[in-house]
């Protein structure tokens, strides 16, 4: 099955596969700009006292990705 | 004001800012005085990676930046001088890309095409190479001319990175330049880098970018040979045939128009092409022109058959293969220990379920109550010299060269006055919250603020920066307002506008706590009155921010529907804040700025507070029959005509509401012995002095408690009235922000009156 980057646990690793073709625009264009593109890995990193957004480790920067972003992106977990 | 002022080298820099060359380049700053331009350098980046700062050491400006990202939010512009030549400094607004279609990168993008710049300097963040490259790959693209400012050395170095400069500066073909902006290191080199390139004496090459052998290549040779043959003016054929087959709706739209060929050109012709007139030979260019782009268009169409559907994204990741390539390259991490281990210990505690919300809380308070006990003394000591003494001084002054009863009582009694008080009581509290707010911003703290309440926010139709907005509120709404525009979307950034009004800003803290400790402190028990009138204070401020909640849902449901704009929030590394600076800035930039908005709205108020209290109409005073005239409304609302006339009059600032009210209800109640005459503000620091006028003005439990309502919930004080028509440029958005908040305190307080009489 299929993982999302919303399935991460702490400090898990997961390498991006793709971004689902429900989001489209802008949305998809500043995911990319920020480097979440096929082949970037990313740590989950920060914790939230809401548990909405995360604060993600993508490309040398922590990002925060709100729920709805980080269920569209699919990608394949390395580390467990 | 001179802004020119000369970099001297620093007695402790290192040896490169020692060495002949660099003494030699005088830097000039010019600030905004721009006459003559030599040339223009346009100022490129990522976010949040110290452009601003860059810019400013250039310049000598001050635009303030605070670990934000996308704080430029307007084109700024500025001027140096250098080795002769008269430099013009265009800060672009923060960018991630150049072909996402946002407005921000839009202007990036155009000035870089359109502006022609003779440099285009690009900071970059040393420790996000990679996807700082991203943009720098794309600039180079448009423009050969190009030069890289490697930024924020100093926490690549505490992040335990090394970054190889020469080969960073190989694979590119540009040259880089290491700095350190914030302690103004290598900005010499910078300059002399700056000035080859512009000057054309050193030429760069940039590596030129591959596009494999696949469809994607065939189909850029194909249209970019195309566009040579054609439009032999046009530099960079390989980015607009990219442009072209991503479909880019703005970069065909200037095609067609011809504005991107004119300005190839440095001309204006293909925009002018007739399409009615012919040319001797009878050829109808206009005609030609449009057939020329048609058929490229057509191709383009055709080829992008054959590519991926998402080009879009293998365009994008195309480029982090090769910014990953170049990156890997030239970065080591001979100390990968040290990598941020500081801040990954911060950011867990900091954004933990436990300890996330009351550390949150914690500073905010401190911050507040520091601001508020802090400010006590510099206060009295100032009401002490402009009221105590200079006032009397400048009465005598007038009475020596008998100046007319009305003229004294308008200069002296009411501008001066009021002026004064503005100044006493308003100065130290701003002086202190500002700087202190301005430190967490510059630390990083306040960007993880956002990050742990953007959730309340998002429910409430807002941003998550609107957290900070609202907390730089608790200190001033105007400078709040200010603030808002850390927040990119217009729309939500309208909610944070109108909703800044609900924080209890430092002009009403003093009266939640005076009429709190008089009237609700009164009712219990000794031992219980400072802890039960601290909690009906804290019980405004709470309900302050429930009210901005509650109001930011309603306008993102009726008036600013909308989606809410794509959320993308960086969490900037914690930077040590520079202390000095960050106090000169924020007394400059924020409190400076706040206070003289204040006393220009001051002093025709305090013309009008003597007015009013002086002219008769058939033997009453002007104050007397506006009272008398409001009294039946206000009583409804469970005030008084003194509390309203108070709060019209007086609403340059809401620091001298009680001082009105008390001059209002002295004159009004016929009590001799208190006060200092009609239309002189005062203040009464004997609690059973103030007690007793109060009572003598027909105050009850209702009156306070209805005063502590209204102070929280009424139209925002002149100053930051203005400042929202100056950030909103819109009467109607300044309009609702002054109506919304005051027709609510009428409702909310006449309920609460109606509630009262059934008891």
């Amino acid at each position: 099955m299929q993982k999302l980057l919303s399935d991460l646990k702490f400090n898990q690793v997961a390498k991006v596969v793709k971004l689902n073709e429900s989001c489209q625009g802008f949305e998809r264009f500043r995911l990319l700009d920020l480097g979440v593109v096929p082949g970037t890995e990313i740590r989950l990193a920060l914790d939230n006292p809401l548990n909405d957004p995360l604060g993600y480790w993508i490309r040398g920067a922590v990002i925060a990705l709100r729920k709805e972003q980080s269920n569209k992106i699919f990608v394949e977990i390395l580390d467990e | 004001m001179n802004n020119s002022t000369t970099i001297l080298p620093k007695a402790k820099s290192s040896g490169c800012d020692n060495c002949p060359q660099a003494r030699d380049g005088h830097l000039k700053r010019l600030g905004i005085n721009l006459e003559k331009v030599d040339f223009v350098v346009a100022l490129a980046g990522n976010p949040n990676v110290g452009k601003s700062t860059v810019f400013n050491a250039l310049t000598g400006l001050n635009q303030h930046t605070g670990n934000w990202p996308g704080k430029t939010v307007t084109r700024a512009e500025g001027g140096f001088q250098y080795a002769g030549g008269n430099y013009k400094m265009v800060d672009l607004p923060g960018a991630y890309s150049l072909i996402s279609k946002s407005a921000d990168e839009e202007i990036a993008r155009n000035f870089i095409l359109f502006g022609k710049p003779d440099v285009t300097l690009i900071v970059v963040d040393a420790t996000r190479l990679e996807r700082n490259l991203n943009l720098v790959l794309q600039i180079l693209e448009i423009t050969d001319k190009v030069v890289i400012c490697l930024n924020l050395m100093d926490e690549a170095e505490r992040m335990g990175l090394k970054i190889d400069i020469r080969s960073l500066s190989r694979d590119l073909g540009v040259p880089v330049i290491s700095t350190v902006a914030r302690y103004r290191k290598g900005l010499q080199e910078l300059l002399n880098t700056l000035n080859e390139v512009a000057t054309g004496s050193l030429v760069n090459k940039p590596k030129v970018r591959s596009y494999g052998n696949g469809n994607f290549s065939r189909a850029i040779k194909s249209i970019s040979s195309r566009l040579k043959n054609e439009f032999p003016e046009i530099e960079n054929t390989n980015w607009l045939s990219e442009r072209l087959l991503d479909e880019d709706e703005d970069i065909i739209a200037s095609l067609k128009s011809g504005e991107l060929l004119d300005h190839a050109l440095g001309d204006v012709e293909y925009s002018q092409f007739d399409a009615e007139k012919l040319t001797k030979d009878g050829t109808n260019l206009a005609l030609n022109y449009q057939n020329e782009v048609e058929v490229i268009q057509k191709e383009a169409t055709k080829l992008r058959m054959d590519l991926a559907v998402n080009f879009h994204d293998e365009l994008v990741e195309n480029h982090f293969t090769e910014a990953a390539k170049i990156a890997s390259h030239c970065i080591t991490y001979p100390d990968a220990k040290k990598r941020l281990h500081f801040d990954q210990v911060l950011d867990k505690i900091v954004t933990s379920k436990t300890w996330g919300f009351p550390i949150m809380f914690l500073l905010l308070a401190v911050v507040l109550w520091i601001t508020i006990t802090g400010a006590n003394y510099p206060s009295k000591f100032l009401a002490y010299l402009l009221l105590d003494n200079v006032h009397p001084m400048l009465k005598d002054l007038s009475a020596q060269i008998h100046l007319p009863f009305w003229l004294d009582g308008v200069l002296i009694d009411g501008m001066y006055l009021a002026t004064a008080w503005v100044i006493s009581v308003m100065l130290p509290p701003m002086a202190i919250f500002f700087p202190l707010f301005t430190l967490l911003e510059d630390f990083g703290f306040l960007p993880r603020v956002a990050y742990n309440l953007d959730k309340i926010f998002r429910k409430a139709g807002a941003h998550g920066k609107q957290a900070l907005t609202m907390s730089m509120g608790f200190g001033c709404n105007a400078a709040g307002v200010v603030a808002t525009r850390i927040i990119d979307s217009p729309r939500e950034r309208l909610i944070a506008i109108i909703t800044n009004n609900f924080a209890l800003c430092n002009g009403r803290w003093p009266t939640q706590i005076l009429i709190a400790s008089l009237f609700i402190g009164s009712m219990v028990p000794t031992y219980l009155a400072g802890l039960i009138s601290s909690a009906a204070v804290i019980f405004v401020a709470v309900l302050g921010i429930f009210l901005t909640f509650v109001v930011s849902w309603l306008l993102s449901r009726t008036v600013l529907r909308g989606e809410s704009s794509a959320f993308s929030l960086e969490l900037p590394p914690y930077r040590p804040p520079r202390f000095w600076f960050t106090i000169y800035t924020s007394l400059i930039d924020r409190t400076i700025f706040v206070l003289w908005r204040a006393i220009i709205f001051a002093l025709p108020a305090g013309a009008l507070i003597w007015l009013v209290s002086n002219i008769d109409l058939s033997g009453i005073s002007l104050a007397e029959y506006l009272v008398n005239w409001m009294d039946p409304f206000a009583i409804l609302l469970g005030l008084n005509g003194v509390i309203l006339l108070a709060y019209i009059v007086a609403i340059p600032a809401n620091e001298i509401v009680i001082p009105t009210i008390l001059m209002l209800t002295v004159q009004l109640s016929g009590i001799t012995g208190i006060g200092e005459g009609s239309g002189v503000i005062f203040e009464l620091d004997n609690q059973t002095d103030l007690m007793q006028l109060f009572e003598a003005g027909g105050w009850t439990l209702l009156t306070a408690v209805n005063l502590m309502i209204f102070s929280l919930i009424h139209n925002p004080c002149s100053t930051t009235l203005y400042t929202i028509y100056k950030e909103t440029r819109s009467l109607k958005w300044t309009t609702i922000s002054g109506l919304l908040p005051l027709l609510m305190g009428f409702i909310i307080t006449f309920l609460i009156a109606r509630v009262w009489g059934l008891f």
